[in-house]
Order: C-alpha cells, then structure tokens, then sequence
C-alpha cells in the first residue's frame, strides 16, 4: 500500500555561484569573473557535517545531493515514492549585503528552481527566495509569483529584525496578495549574533540555538499582529523541531493573559494562532528517542493539523523518511502528517496534488 | 523533618530594592561616591532600575512595562518608597503572610551591566552591603545573593571572596543576558570563585546583552521581552554545556530563576539528539548533555508555564525528570508574582508539592546546616 506523501522540504543546493551564471545578468557574471566576490558564503550547513549532509549519500554524477535533478529525483522523491516535494534553497542570500546582488542572486535562484526542476520534473513545487530588503522581497514576489509552482516564500529564521517588525510589512503583503505562505527556515546570516548573549563558541551550539529564533520570530509575528492584520497569513515552520512548541505555547499563552493590554490587536491567544495560521514541518524531529514518548510531545501540540511530513533532504538525521514517524501514531494522524494537513495548508498544492 | 517541612514555604526570588539612590550610595566605597554622585542620570527617576542605577550601561532596548517598575500595583509601601523596599511591608506583605520559612533576596540593581567594569564591582560591593546591614541582619528569614560585575570575572571573584564568609548569602548572582554566552572561558573564574565557598551561581531573568535580545533581532513589545527570556535560559543552557564547564568544574551548581521550566524537557531532546550527530566537535562533553543538566541545574517556578490540559502536568514534570531540582519563586513584588498557595495546581502530588515548595531549595542552599 502506497500512502499519499508530500514532501515539504527537499533542500535544492547551490554548489556554487557558477551554477547560477546562466541566470545572473552579464553585469553580475561581470563582476564575479573580475573580481573575489563568489556570491554568499555563510552557510547554516558546513557541507562535512552529519547534519548537513546525510551519511551515506553518494554523490551524482560527481556532484553532492541535492545540487541536481538527479540527485533530487532518485535520492529525495523515489526513495519515498513521493507525490510532491518542495524545494527550499538555503543559500545565504541574506548575508550579501549589496541589495542589487542579494536581489540579483535571490532572482537567479528562483529561475534556476523554475527552469532546471520544476519545468522537468513535474512532482516539485519551489519557495521563493527573496533579498533581505523589505520593498525588494515584494518586488521578487511578485515578478515569480504569478507560477504556481512556487507554493511559498522561504525566509531564513535568523534576521536582523524579527519577521512581525513592520519594517517587513511590504513583504508580508506581497506574500498574503499571492496567497503564499512564508516559510520560516533553519539558518540566516544576518551578521548578528544566534543568541541573545553573544556568539557561541561551538556550530553544535548554534545548530540547537536555532530552535529559539524560531521561538523569536512566533513571538514577534503574534505580537505584532501579523496575524491579526492579515487573515490570510499562513507561516510555516521548516526545519524548526517542533518539541519546542508546547513549552512556548504555554508560556506565552500565560503571559498574553497577563500583558494582553501591549497587543490588544492580539484577540485569539497565542495557541489558537498557531493552530489557525502556522504548520510546522517534520525535520528534524527534536522529541524524545522514545516513540511513546515521542507521542506525547505530538499530541501536546494540541491540534493534528501542526505537524506536515519533510524529509529534509539532504540534511542527516537520526532517523530519516518514514522512520521519522514514531511507532503506534493513530492512522488519521499519520495520513495528516504525510499528506493531508499540507495539502489543507498551501493555497498552491491543492490543485496540483489532486492530479 | 517530614512534619516540620509540611506546609513549609521558602522563595527563591525576592527583589528587594533601596528606598532612594542615595540609600545605596551610602555603602559605596568612598572614592566611588563622589563619581557615581556626579554621573548617575536619573537620581528621583525610578522607572527603571537601569536608568535609575545605569551610569553607562548597555542602551537600546527600552520596552514600556506592564506596570511602574514592572510591581504589583498594591505591592507600593504606604509609607513611600518603591515597592519591596520597605521591610516591615515586605514581611506584611510576604514573608508573614504565606509563612514564608527562608527568602532569597535577589536585587537588579545593574552592577554587572555597568560598561565601566570597576564601577560595577563599586556598585555590587554597595549591594553586598547594603543587604547585609538593611536585610540580613534585621530579617534572620532572608538569605541574600551576591551580586557581582560578571562580566569582569576576576572583579567578581574578588567581591565573592570578599563577602562568601558570611554564611547568609546563598549564592553568586548573574543576569540570564549576558555579553557572550556563559560557558565561554571569560566568565570562569567567576565559577571558580563561586566553587571555593561551596556557593551556587544563580542566573536570573533578564539584563541585556551587546545586542539584540533574540536571535531574530529586537523584538518591539514588552511582551516579546517576556516571552522570550525562555529563550536567552536555553541558549546559555546550551553554551555552558557544550563548553564543558561542567567537566571542569564537576561540583558546579547554576540556579535558573525566573526562566520557567517548561522549556527544559525539549532543550535537553534537543541537545542529546545533536550531541549524537556532532559530538566529535566537543570531545570534552563525554556523556549526554540531559545527564549534565539534571546533574548541575536547579530552576525556580515563577512564571511557571501552564499546560490547559491536566494530564499535562504530571506529564511535564516526568518529561523534565528534575522534581529534585524545581524551587518555588514568588518574584515578589513584581506584577508576574507567582502567590504560594496558588502556584501549582491542587493536583500535584504532596510529596513533589512539599519538594518544590521548599525542601529542594533547602538541600540546594543547605538552610539548615
């Protein structure tokens, strides 16, 4: 028996700036022939490590996973017999810090998606990269957006201004206009510091930091009434863990309770948001070991439409595809995760997984 | 001691607070007096303990507080003074009217947050012993912490090697914001100081960093600024276990207040899973970071989260496994103040209701020794 599977994160990488000089200008090819510049190099994924790239994975046709549409097709969607899948791709636009070239390299990534996966291979559906800058973001938005093969707009969870800041609001509206949801995304580089005391010493550190700019940026998208002012706004949260949640949620529930005259656009608590307008994708799972266990923290999130199934691919875990799914889940609530809660989700993917 | 400890009550989180600047001032040593007379901004202003206090001090992050002084709106002495400066009101208030056995006294008074690191450690001897002669000896249920400017380590360890004699004050106290993460090499003298007198260092609700107070940069609300301390208490969590300070220095005791403690369950999840992947980066974290943090941490109540689902509870504090660990707070006099006949639920077992309403901070900070 095949179960119905949409994928909702298989990572596209950038091996390089030169995979992307088709799409740039001869001004910007210009520019990086004549000068060092080699378009951005932070990486939330240091290429080496068992977290950014799954053991085992072979490269194809001597490139690493992830960086073709034969990686992607027979390590990512076949493996899972997957019915759809959607690209992400983390490659540190944010970290450019020339607007033209954050906006010229975000736009390359975008028709690089279109052209090299989505045009042959028709189970993908892509997110939007967009620059950092707020006007800029909408301007890509809406040049892309028309395609409906891009299903949401990715933005790296680390940022120099959390995403409910109204600095953002030209972003979010293009967003909502097109009926995309934000992909809120492991990673960023916005030159500031993972955490609220300064840098870490250690990545492992700001590998398992990151679930707290997730944390952050929920924070400030309630807060500011993101939601509230835009009914149509869905956020996802993709490579965040999820185990997180519930210990937020009660927290911030009890202080909305208590501070609830600071936002009083904030008419729903902070939960029933969260139930109402964000999903959260599988990878990396960050319960318990133990799959009853493991249970527990799904069912504290209070809702069986949370949770939509990722592979992450190519990004290690310790347990990867299906095995990600403890043992003993109700089977509603593994047809959910798999499949159901993302196609209820995305405006986008209806249509297309329908057939 | 079973039926002694009954029914006992010991707070782990009292700010108390000078009745004026120039009531602190009087303990400073007297070549600071004069300076600090000159450059302190807001002598009469007391709507901020870093304006207030704050010579140079870390700016730009001013959020409007639910309250003045972020107090109970009854907790203001009738007879003047900002709240939780006035002893006679403060037992009335407090320690009188919930029986409470011990108090911990835990002031924010910006000594470690002093950009001029020598005029912190001037300000955190006042402190010292300002609570020494106002609190301690003519309140014998209050304990106080030292408070000292962290972000000079031998500074610090000189003011806890100066004042650790006195047997009433329970621990070493730091702000849970700090400029690098608190497992980094320049804070562990401090942690060496604080080891030489068997004392805990405490790390408490809030301060300010050298930048924004998330990872996602600032947020624009008060209520950001709440909600989010969890997570400066999960990244220093983390920065002090991958550091391996615990491998250095095995009887380390870090006391988290005012953090909540629902946040522990998934951080200790989180770390074991990526110490698995990438421990070959820490060789010197040599087990599972959840072991460390049952072994070295002790947190206190307030703001306690709260599940909406019953069955929750049990299942937190089993999730978490640290009933040894978790300390009931009132945070008196602030508007968030957790009253002890109300924090935990009637549901939660005695034998853990008496656990955490008392006996774990007793063994902690040996009240009875």
């Amino acid at each position: 028996m095949t179960e119905p599977l949409i994928d909702c994160e298989v990572q596209a990488v950038v091996q390089s700036i030169e995979t992307l000089e088709p799409f740039l200008s001869s001004h910007w090819r210009e520019v990086i022939a004549t000068t060092q510049f080699k378009g951005p190099t932070d990486t939330p994924y240091p290429p080496a490590l068992p977290t950014s790239r799954r053991p085992g994975l072979d490269d194809v046709d001597d490139r690493p996973p992830g960086a073709t549409l034969a990686s992607i097709r027979t390590q990512a969607l076949d493996p899972l017999g997957t019915e759809l899948g959607i690209l992400t791709c983390a490659y540190g636009v944010e970290s450019v810090r020339n607007p033209d070239a954050a906006a010229a390299i975000a736009s390359a990534i975008n028709d690089w998606l279109a052209a090299d996966f989505l045009e042959p291979e028709a189970r993908l559906r892509a997110s939007i990269s967009v620059p950092a800058q707020p006007a800029m973001a909408a301007e890509e938005i809406a040049r892309v957006g028309a395609d409906p093969r891009f299903v949401q707009v990715y933005l790296p969870v680390r940022s120099a201004l959390p995403y409910g800041n109204r600095v953002w609001l030209p972003l979010l509206d293009a967003a909502v206009e097109h009926d995309l949801p934000l992909a809120l995304h492991f990673g960023g580089s916005p030159g500031l510091p993972p955490t609220a005391s300064g840098w870490p010493t250690y990545y492992v550190e700001e590998y398992a930091d990151m679930a707290t700019a997730f944390q952050s940026q929920l924070t400030s998208l309630i807060a500011e009434g993101a939601f509230d002012r835009f009914p149509g706004l869905r956020v996802v949260l993709a490579g965040s863990g999820f185990a997180w949640l519930p210990a937020w949620t009660w927290r911030f529930d009890k202080v909305w309770r208590g501070l609830r005259r600071e936002v009083p656009w904030n008419t729903r608590s902070p939960s029933e948001t969260v139930r109402d307008q964000v999903r959260v994708t599988l990878q990396p799972v960050d319960g318990p070991a133990d799959p009853a266990a493991l249970l527990t923290v799904i069912e504290q999130l209070g809702s069986d439409e949370l949770l939509m199934f990722s592979s992450d691919f190519p990004r290690g875990h310790a347990e990867e595809g299906l095995d990600a799914l403890p043992a003993g889940m109700p089977p509603d609530l593994r047809r959910a995760i798999l499949s159901g809660n993302a196609r209820a989700f995305y405006p986008r993917l209806g249509a297309g997984a329908d057939g | 001691m079973a039926e002694r400890a009954s029914g006992a009550v010991i707070d782990c989180d009292i700010h108390n607070a000078p009745a004026s600047e120039a009531a602190l001032h009087a303990y400073l040593p007297a070549s600071w007096r004069e300076r600090r007379a000159a450059t302190a901004r807001l002598d009469a202003v007391w709507e901020s303990q870093r304006e207030t206090l704050g010579d140079r001090s870390y700016l730009g992050s001013e959020y409007p507080r639910a309250t003045p002084r972020a107090a109970r709106t009854d907790a203001w002495p009738p007879n003047g003074g900002p709240p939780a400066s006035n002893l006679p009101f403060l037992r009335e208030q407090l320690l009188d009217r919930y029986g409470v056995e011990y108090g911990v006294l835990t002031p924010m008074l910006g000594a470690g947050e002093q950009l001029d690191h020598e005029s912190g450690a001037a300000l955190a001897t006042a402190i010292n012993e300002w609570q020494i002669a106002e609190w301690l000896d003519p309140e014998p249920r209050l304990r106080a912490s030292i408070n000292v400017a962290y972000e000079d380590a031998d500074l610090a360890a000189a003011e806890i090697h100066r004042v650790a004699d006195d047997g009433r004050f329970a621990q070493v106290l730091l702000l849970i914001r700090t400029a690098e993460p608190l497992g980094r090499r320049k804070y562990w003298r401090l942690y060496e100081a604080a080891l030489e007198h068997d004392l805990p260092v405490g790390i408490h609700f809030g301060g300010w960093g050298r930048g924004p107070i998330t990872s996602a940069g600032y947020g624009s609300f008060y209520i950001e600024d709440t909600v989010g301390m969890a997570t400066a208490f999960q990244e220093q969590v983390t920065s002090m276990v991958c550091e391996g300070i615990f491998q250095r220095f095995p009887e380390l005791k870090i006391v988290l207040i005012e953090g909540g403690i629902a946040w522990l369950a998934p951080l200790m999840w989180r770390l074991d899973r990526a110490w698995k992947q990438l421990r070959a980066e820490i060789p010197h974290v040599d087990r599972l970071p959840s072991e460390i943090i049952r072994e070295h941490f002790w947190v206190t109540t307030q703001p306690i989260e709260e599940p909406p689902r019953r069955q929750d509870w049990p299942a937190l504090l089993e999730q978490i496994g640290m009933n040894d660990r978790i300390m009931f707070a009132t945070d008196y006099p602030h508007w968030d103040f957790d009253a002890p006949d109300r924090a935990l639920p009637s549901f939660v077992d005695a034998d853990v209701r008496q656990a955490i309403m008392s006996e774990n901070a007793r063994a902690l900070y040996r009240f009875d020794a």
